[in-house]
């Protein structure tokens, strides 16, 4: 029961803050779709849904927060980020049992081992912002791809702008 | 209750060593080939008249390169129809070699008449002579009776009738293509006064699979693109491989155990060791030029520095210590100095360092980003990724002057120095697909070409001369 209603209020936080979401590049990938709606109160069954623990769980919760975006070649914390970082937070906060990895990436126009280097940068400097948050540093692993692993295929500025990016991923 | 925990700890024991496994089967050590003295015209020595300095007029040398003749066509696991078949074999890749590099303008075997084995040592100079050629090469393939196969090779210029060069090898029938390459090099060094390199293999990742899942493999090959041989599997990824000094080793950045570290990989035995025991992630290998001591970079909390560690273990010293960038390094042929990419004033750029990590200062001012710097094997020139909107292969002298650039692709990447400083290899990048393949260019800009790969190619790592 206690779940239920943890669930029932990140549900109810997860629509405030997808509803102050603020700029992110032009081609994200679709939101995560609003599942349980938060007024199915009372004793019934299971709420649909993913579990906690899973990424999709955290998706569902934070929405597009699960990944902050930088400029080329920076890696520093802007307000739309340190917003997101704080939906990311939160989330922490409530399931203190979850660990997680952010993972760094860049653009593919970038040599392939500055690109490594800077990935390690935008992760470390997303977990750093989290650690500030009260989010303990033992919780948070990082991994850097480089240019290795892009979300976005194409050789333009909305693909390089959706790939420069620092992705938190729940450890199953 | 204890049976069964017994029996979950060995599973769990056999399942870790392979859990962090990637390595495919091992292709053995690195063999010598061993030179021997073959038989001749006695004018051997004395000064080389043929000799041509001006580049334009090298690629104007007509050479005829007939079939390799054989005292007994014996059969060889080299050939299976023959050393008669080998010997022509042998000469059409010589005829390749020079040909591919834009060298010379070869005739090779297949429009030429064969001649006998008599004839290797005293040719019939007015056939050749009446062809138009102004070289000739000549050699034979002889089977000895332990199976192994002896090469020789001679060089003769037509119109003074006489014998420029000669020389042989005794090679294993599976090593016969590095008879050609040694014949090519002796070829290449005496017409040129060059440094040889066509003996020499590179290391490289290939590549499949779509961008966003690209499997990526560590890769060996000769430097004509033969004798290709897979090292790793694919289920992890591999990047950026640097062959040894000396052929028994494979420094590269693999994600075997989930994260991006570095392996020392043994050529021979197919094993391999971290560079470094440490829970850091650790990028970009190289090698000192005498194979003593690795180059790594390390990012500790974020920010990534250069390290030196002894080849054979031991304590690692930082480099450089700096909250920029620190990437890369590449030695001095003579070991003192190291080359390499920060980006400590704002954006990727050059520096140079004392080996020891002292006196470090920004060589490149010419506008755009310089990375990936690759110091020539001849010490003069090294060689760079210039970002200046698209990526391109260009050289400048050791104090950042003289700045040449080479190619013009979309992206062209990580240069990498033949044996004898005059060619540089690169991988270059197709837009929107992401597809990639190895390109080689010479020092001048010209002769431009891809390298074939099985499949789709990059970071190649070009070896020294084989031992």
């Amino acid at each position: 029961m206690n779940t239920k209603i943890a669930m029932i209020l990140l549900l109810a936080s997860a629509t405030t803050l997808s509803a102050c979401a603020k700029k992110a590049p032009a081609e994200l990938p679709p939101a995560p779709q609003e599942t349980a709606a938060p007024t199915q109160t009372g004793p019934q069954v299971q709420p649909a849904g993913p579990q906690v623990g899973t990424q999709a769980h955290f998706a569902q919760a934070v929405g597009s927060s699960t990944t902050i975006y930088f400029d080329t070649d920076r890696y520093n914390i802007d307000s739309q980020d340190a917003a997101a970082l704080q939906a990311q937070a939160q989330y922490f906060a409530r399931f203190p049992q979850l660990t997680f990895t952010i993972e760094g990436h860049a653009d593919e126009r970038g040599t392939r081992e500055y690109n490594l280097a800077l990935g390690e940068r935008r992760a470390n400097a997303a977990k750093a912002y989290l650690v500030s948050l009260g989010v303990d540093s033992n919780r948070i692993s990082v991994l850097s791809y480089g240019k290795e692993r892009p979300v976005a295929l194409g050789s333009d500025e909305s693909s390089w702008a959706q790939n420069r990016r620092a992705a938190s991923v729940i450890i199953n | 209750m204890t049976k069964k925990l017994t029996l979950l700890l060995s599973a769990a024991l056999f399942a870790s060593p392979l859990a962090a496994q990637d390595l495919g089967a091992p292709i053995g050590a690195e063999q010598r080939v061993e030179r021997v003295q073959v038989e001749g015209q006695d004018d051997a020595e004395g000064p080389l008249r043929g000799t041509v300095t001006d580049e334009s007029a090298w690629s104007d040398i007509g050479i005829a390169i007939p079939a390799f003749a054989t005292d007994a066509n014996r059969p060889t696991p080299a050939n299976e129809a023959g050393t008669a078949a080998l010997g022509r074999e042998i000469s059409r890749v010589i005829t390749a070699n020079l040909r591919n590099n834009g060298l010379f303008k070869p005739v090779g075997p297949d429009s030429l008449p064969a001649p006998g084995f008599p004839q290797i040592t005293a040719p019939t100079f007015d056939t050749w002579s009446g062809r138009g050629a102004e070289m000739l090469v000549q050699g034979y393939v002889r089977a000895r009776e332990d199976g192994r196969l002896v090469v020789g090779c001679y060089l003769y210029d037509v119109q003074l009738q006489n014998q420029l060069v000669r020389e042989g090898w005794v090679v294993a029938p599976g090593d016969w293509r590095r008879a050609a390459h040694k014949c090519s090099d002796l070829i290449f060094s005496r017409l040129t006064g060059e440094s040889p390199f066509f003996d020499s293999r590179i290391a490289y990742i290939a590549e499949t699979g779509p961008k966003d899942r690209r499997v990526k493999r560590l890769a060996v090959m000769d430097s004509d693109g033969a004798n290709h041989r897979f090292l790793t599997l694919g289920s992890a990824t591999a990047l950026t491989p640097r062959y040894s000094p000396d052929y028994s080793k494979i420094l590269y950045l693999s994600y075997v155990d989930g994260n991006p570290r570095i392996y020392v990989y043994d050529i021979g035995t197919g094993k391999q060791t971290l560079v470094t025991e440490n829970r850091n992630p650790t990028i970009a290998p190289r090698w000192s030029p005498d194979g003593r001591f690795i180059l790594y970079s390390m990012a500790v909390a974020g920010n990534t520095d250069i390290y030196r560690v002894p080849a054979t273990g031991g304590a690692s010293v930082k480099l450089t210590d700096n909250p920029g960038i620190d990437v890369g390094g590449s030695y001095s042929p003579d070991g003192t100095k190291i080359v390499f990419e920060s980006d400590r004033s704002g954006s990727q750029q050059c520096y140079i360092m004392n080996a020891d990590g002292t006196d470090q200062r920004r060589i490149s001012f010419f506008g755009g980003r310089c990375a990936t710097p690759e110091w020539s094997p001849r010490g003069d020139q090294i060689a760079f990724t210039r970002i200046a909107g698209n990526f391109n292969i260009a050289v400048m002298n050791t104090s950042g002057g003289g700045l040449r650039t080479l190619t013009s692709g979309w992206q062209d990447e990580a240069p990498t120095w033949a044996p004898n400083g005059r060619i540089i290899q690169f991988f270059r990048t197709e837009r929107n697909t992401g597809r990639s393949g190895i390109w080689q260019v010479d020092l001048t800009g010209q002769n431009e070409r891809r390298l074939p790969t099985p499949v789709d190619a990059s970071d190649p790592a070009w070896g020294p001369i084989r031992p």
